[in-house]
């Protein structure tokens, strides 16, 4: 008796074996610091791609630098290069402020596409969005902050310290500017269009940005309770501390308050955005 | 059978409008459940609770036991979701979009380039892929979308409204996709308003209608539950269709429909248990008349029907009585 053979060809199995999959119970630290990472990445190819994105921060020192040099300058200090060596300074605290506000616009326009739904889809950190945009926007800073020293020095600026405290005027601006881009990042996640950050970012930014030693290192000509804001400005304390670390001077407690402001922002806007972040949902 | 998705009288409201009223689903491994209902039904309100975007205001669901608000990280890794509004970024170029995925969901760099790279070539995007996604064309779009979310290769894939814009051709890319996705084993929960697609695709079907499940089946059964089949019949010589119309309705005891323009005659024929036996008889009678018929048989109801004697209205006849902005 012979038994049938079997059939040589092999039948497809219909369903290939899954992968077994490890399922994790948590979004560890680490992988926390990876996700932010990648998003932070991913604005920086915006960027690569969008180059016109960089225009605001690239005229914004050109437009600010030449107005209030040439405006300002014979009255405030005799000539416009000594006057020259407070603005440009000054102009580190301002130029922090006003490239920040980018941010809340591209993060409000961002969070109405369906690209966060995915990000909120996938299992990665809740936070990553918000802090990889903050930390992707340090290309802005670094654009504003190159076209400032770039176009100062050929106005005639000149650094009279040494490197170690240049470094440390341009990180503490950095450190300032983290700060407040959590800001902006409120304003954008609270603005109910795009169209309206701008607005709403203006209110905040003008007192603190005029409000301040920015343009003036003597205030002792202004009234009394204008003196007791820019007093507590923190875009004083920073506005001075690169004035020192820059050309030169008493540098104070000026730069453990502006770092102090800066943690102190984070501390407060960081639980908040994520709060309105999740309530977004 | 054990159900991957489960969910138990969900209930969302948005201000004023009431979203999702109750609404019960279960969805067996490996299989295509569509969620049918026209504009504003609640679908879009399901999915997103599934896929733990959105919280429930009442009721229970999970993805592989795990429940999607307690237990959402888990749940976010097993699941997909390609949503209505492409979720894709429009400003990096098709890789880039894939790499950042792939990142975030844990692959290391080269494991990401890499599976970037595959998706690529599966979904034909080779041409495009250096390119931003801005400049891609709606099927393109919904082709990287589908790739950013095969990815991870999930167990369960949502998608929503899957094929709404596309042109004739990229739906059909879309649907050998989804054809695809379940032959690997994988559960797809598809949202349509398109009856079509839904018979084409689904195993199961839960047709919902202002936030409620006003009946559940296999495509089969939908159309089985509506009862009445249709006599169709159309003459080869249009001047025979008279003729036609009166053996029918002399057959079928049902005054016939006949469409002038393409000489089409429609009747009710009743149900399984009639109808067989009338076709038999039309036969007979139209070959003693001599009378040659280009078409001739029964129809089963349309899901357009299905829809229609369900729930009173029309699939496309969107009563915009719903919900704000993307909860549609």
């Amino acid at each position: 008796m012979s038994t049938p053979v079997t059939d040589a060809i092999e039948i497809p199995v219909a369903a290939p074996p899954r992968p077994a999959r490890q399922i994790r119970h948590r979004i560890g630290a680490r992988q926390a610091a990876e996700n932010a990472l990648t998003l932070a990445w991913r604005s920086i190819m915006q960027l690569k791609h969008s180059p016109e994105k960089l225009l605001d921060v690239v005229l914004m020192p050109i437009v600010f630098l030449v107005l209030f040099l040439y405006v300002f300058g014979g009255v405030v200090s005799g000539s416009t290069h000594a006057y020259l060596e407070v603005l440009l300074p000054g102009l580190f605290a301002q130029m922090a402020i006003f490239a920040s506000m980018g941010l809340g616009t591209a993060l409000c326009e961002d969070i109405h596409k369906g690209v966060f739904d995915r990000f909120r889809s996938l299992p990665a950190a809740r936070s990553a969005p918000l802090i990889g945009a903050v930390l992707g926007d340090t290309v802005r800073f670094c654009a504003v902050m190159a076209v400032l020293t770039g176009f100062g020095s050929a106005l005639g600026f000149r650094f009279h310290t040494s490197p170690l405290q240049i470094l440390g005027a341009y990180a503490l601006a950095y450190a300032f500017y983290m700060g407040i881009c959590w800001i902006s990042v409120l304003v954008g996640l609270v603005a109910p269009r795009p169209e309206t950050v701008q607005g709403i970012s203006f209110i905040w930014t003008m007192p603190l940005v005029f409000g301040s030693s920015v343009l003036l290192a003597n205030t002792s000509t202004m009234p009394g309770w204008l003196q007791a804001w820019v007093k507590v400005n923190p875009v004083t304390d920073l506005a001075d501390s690169v004035r020192a670390l820059t050309v030169g001077g008493p540098l104070g407690m000026h730069v453990w308050y502006t770092l102090a402001w800066a943690a102190g922002i984070v501390l407060v806007t960081f639980p908040l955005a994520m709060r309105m972040y999740a309530r977004k949902l | 059978m054990t159900h991957v998705i489960e969910a138990e009288g969900l209930t969302k409201r948005f201000g004023t409008t009431q979203a999702l009223a109750g609404v019960d689903i279960a969805a067996p491994a490996g299989r295509v459940l569509a969620l049918l209902g026209p504009n504003g039904a609640g679908k879009t309100t399901a999915v997103r609770i599934l896929a733990t975007l959105l919280r429930p205001d009442g009721g229970r669901a999970s993805i592989a036991g795990y429940d999607v608000v307690n237990q959402a990280v888990e749940v976010r890794q097993l699941i997909a979701l390609t949503g209505q509004f492409a979720s894709v970024d429009d400003e990096l170029t098709g890789t880039e979009n894939l790499i950042m995925i792939g990142r975030l969901l844990g692959l290391t760099r080269l494991t990401a380039k890499g599976r970037a790279r595959e998706m690529i070539e599966r979904f034909d995007l080779a041409d495009a892929a250096g390119r931003a996604v801005k400049t891609y064309s709606g099927g393109m779009r919904r082709r990287l979308d589908l790739a950013a979310s095969l990815l991870g290769q999930p167990e369960v894939l949502f998608l929503d409204e899957p094929t709404t814009g596309l042109d004739p051709r990229a739906r059909n890319q879309v649907w050998d996709t989804v054809k695809s996705v379940v032959a690997g084993g994988s559960t797809v929960l598809l949202t349509t308003q398109y009856l079509d697609e839904a018979d084409e695709l689904a195993d199961q079907i839960v047709v919902i209608d202002h936030g409620r499940v006003v009946a559940d089946g296999t495509p089969a059964e939908l159309k089985a539950r509506t009862g009445g089949q249709t006599l169709v019949v159309r003459a080869a010589d249009r001047s025979h269709t008279g003729h036609i119309s009166a053996a029918v309705a002399e057959i079928t005891g049902a005054r016939p429909e006949v469409h002038d323009d393409t000489g089409l005659v429609l009747a009710a024929a009743g149900d399984m248990r009639h109808s067989p036996a009338m076709l038999s008889a039309l036969v007979r009678r139209l070959d003693e008349a001599g009378i040659v018929a280009a078409e001739l048989g029964l129809r089963l109801p349309s899901l357009d029907e299905v829809f229609l004697t369900l729930t009173g209205h029309s699939a496309d006849d969107s009563d915009n009585d719903q919900t704000p902005g993307r909860a549609a």
